[in-house]
């Protein structure tokens, strides 16, 4: 496979097509706004908290191939998650979109599930702010005081 | 905003000729990066030039030669560096049209004019009640400090809109002039869409209707256009020297005596002094009085070589190679299936075509062509104004200048159609 046809892979693309969770949910706990001040990426992610868990993730946005898809597989991602076990899958996600983590071989899903198509991004360093967007601005709703404002510089 | 590309669509893609040449107008080995890089296809002109040789030789030479701290001169070689500054000041002026050179200032770029212009200008003559004027498709260069300004002095900021096709709508900027405007600012050709903003009707109709000040933003005229300041109508016109294939943090900004000479000073230091008593200070003469501190030199050399590369070439031509590229560049793009190109007309702009393709985002786009080698741009153009007036968050931008060719555009236009295929996968 070509770097480009890596990054772009199918569920890429079906993720960008038909963003899941996408869309404001009527109940929610947290929210934040994200924006990539350089190319004009905003996006908004709501979560509905049970306790300690996410019992729902939602998200809409403006944005590239890869930072839809990416918000689009972290909302199923973390659905049922503890806020820690939410925290620990975005330190792994980070590792393996700048190469720090090696993809799980073709075949084997990985400790990161679907999440793992966004290895390709590795290559493409200018693209991890785009992959990362909407993980910054989860941890922004589930973790900062309301109202300060997230980007990914 | 768009000529759609349904305009195209009855044509069949095999009925399109293969695009007729433009050669480059200056050769790629001109420009050694290039030159280094034959597969290079460089389509961010508008974002910064690549640099001609001739430009690289004249820094090498005065730093080898001339280098010292000028206006000094207590010794030949401190004359030397004054005489190349002073030199460099004469040509770039005689490149734009300025015949009293000491009305040409030294700043870092466009961005700094402007804000010496409002810092010095705007604060001294704007306050409560009075209007400042810029236009939806100003850079925020202009934009934010105009906007800035007229906050901080209490005076109210107008946009003037633009018509569908992506041109200043001159009866609604029109609409907008009063005894109350102060200053009206615009750029001569805009940087997200190519326009050539008609810069002597804009001054006339502004002269008629206000006694405000014409504020240019050249960034995107000096480079492309043939640009005679004395005839233009304006009062003070800014460029950056990295957009005409000059260093990195050379420009000028360009003003009529009588109003440089009225204004306050914008930055102290040494060299912008006459007399400098214990309480009071008095002011060096123009240009000196706007150019504080040690002087950039070897830069302001290597612009004046870059505008002598230019006027080689010739403007008029210059001009009309960019939109020879860009007729051939609509016309390819505008056959690709989604593709929509914004602006307008090929013979109102500079050699910039902005455009975004349905379904692909254009970062996705610049990505894809970078993998090709292809270079362009993609985001809001330092112009979000405008593209919230486009309905779009970002645009994908190619922009040609005097190295680009027939090849830039057909591997642009092959690039799209690969990311075309991919996205449709
Ligand atoms: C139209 C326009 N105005 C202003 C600027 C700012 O120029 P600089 O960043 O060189 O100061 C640019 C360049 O990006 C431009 O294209």
């Amino acid at each position: 496979m070509s770097d480009l046809t890596e990054l772009y892979q199918s569920v890429i693309l079906d993720h960008n097509r038909k963003p899941r969770n996408h869309g404001a949910p009527e109940r929610f706990d947290a929210t934040a706004d994200g924006r990539n001040t350089l190319c004009g990426d905003a996006l908004t992610v709501w979560v509905a908290l049970d306790g300690d868990t996410l019992a729902d993730v939602r998200f809409v946005g403006e944005g590239c191939a890869i930072s839809k898809a990416s918000a689009s597989l972290m909302t199923q991602a973390v659905k049922g998650k503890s806020r820690a076990e939410a925290d620990a899958l975005f330190e792994r996600f980070h590792a393996l979109v700048t190469g720090r983590e090696a993809p799980p071989a073709e075949g084997v899903r990985g400790p990161l599930g679907p999440l793992a198509a966004l290895a390709g991004v590795s290559r493409f360093p200018i693209r991890v702010k785009c992959a990362s967007l909407a993980w910054h601005t989860l941890q922004a709703a589930l973790h900062r005081e309301p109202g300060a404002p997230v980007t990914t510089e | 905003m768009s000529s759609s590309a349904s305009l195209h669509s009855g044509a069949t893609p095999a009925l399109i000729a293969p695009l007729a040449a433009p050669l480059p107008l200056a050769p790629r080995d001109a420009f050694p990066l290039l030159a280094a890089d034959p597969a290079l296809r460089y389509l961010d002109s508008a974002a910064t030039a690549q640099k001609p040789r001739a430009v690289l030789d004249a820094l090498r030479h005065y730093y080898e030669t001339a280098n010292a701290n000028p206006h000094r001169g207590a010794y030949r070689l401190s004359v030397a560096a004054t005489d190349a500054y002073h030199d460099a000041r004469a040509r770039v002026a005689r490149f734009v049209g300025l015949r009293d050179a000491d009305c040409l200032l030294f700043v870092r770029g466009t961005t700094e004019a402007m804000n010496l212009v409002a810092g010095s200008w705007g604060q001294a003559h704007v306050g409560p009640g009075d209007e400042v004027v810029v236009t939806r498709m100003d850079h925020h260069a202009t934009f934010v400090t105009w906007q800035q300004l007229a906050h901080a002095r209490g005076a109210a900021f107008r946009i003037a809109e633009l018509t569908p096709d992506g041109r200043v709508d001159l009866d609604h900027l029109a609409s907008l002039l009063g005894p109350r405007t102060k200053v009206v600012a615009f750029p001569h050709v805009s940087n997200a869409l190519g326009t050539v903003n008609p810069v002597r009707e804009i001054a006339a109709l502004v002269r008629e209707r206000s006694d405000a000040i014409v504020v240019v933003d050249g960034a995107q005229g000096v480079p492309h256009l043939p640009v005679e300041f004395d005839r233009l109508g304006a009062d003070f016109y800014a460029f950056s020297g990295h957009k005409v294939g000059g260093p990195m943090g050379s420009g000028a900004l360009l003003g009529r005596r009588a109003l440089l000479e009225a204004m306050p000073p914008w930055q102290f230091g040494g060299d912008m002094i006459a007399f400098v008593g214990d309480e009071v200070t008095t002011w060096n003469a123009l240009p000196h009085k706007f150019e504080a501190g040690t002087p950039n030199v070897g830069d302001a050399v290597g612009l004046a070589a870059a505008c002598d590369f230019l006027a080689g070439l010739g403007m008029d031509a210059v001009i009309a190679h960019e939109r020879a590229l860009v007729a051939a560049a609509m016309e390819r793009l505008g056959a690709i299936e989604g593709v929509r190109v914004h602006g307008p007309a090929a013979d109102q702009r500079s050699g910039v075509v902005s455009f975004s393709m349905a379904d692909v985002h254009p970062h996705d786009l610049a990505t894809i062509l970078d993998e090709r080698g292809v270079c362009i741009r993609a985001g809001h153009h330092c112009a979000q104004p405008l593209m919230r007036s486009l309905g779009v968050p970002a645009t994908a931008r190619a922009s040609f200048w005097v190295y680009s060719d027939a090849a830039d555009v057909e591997a642009l236009a092959e690039g799209l159609e690969s990311a075309r295929r991919l996205f449709a996968a």
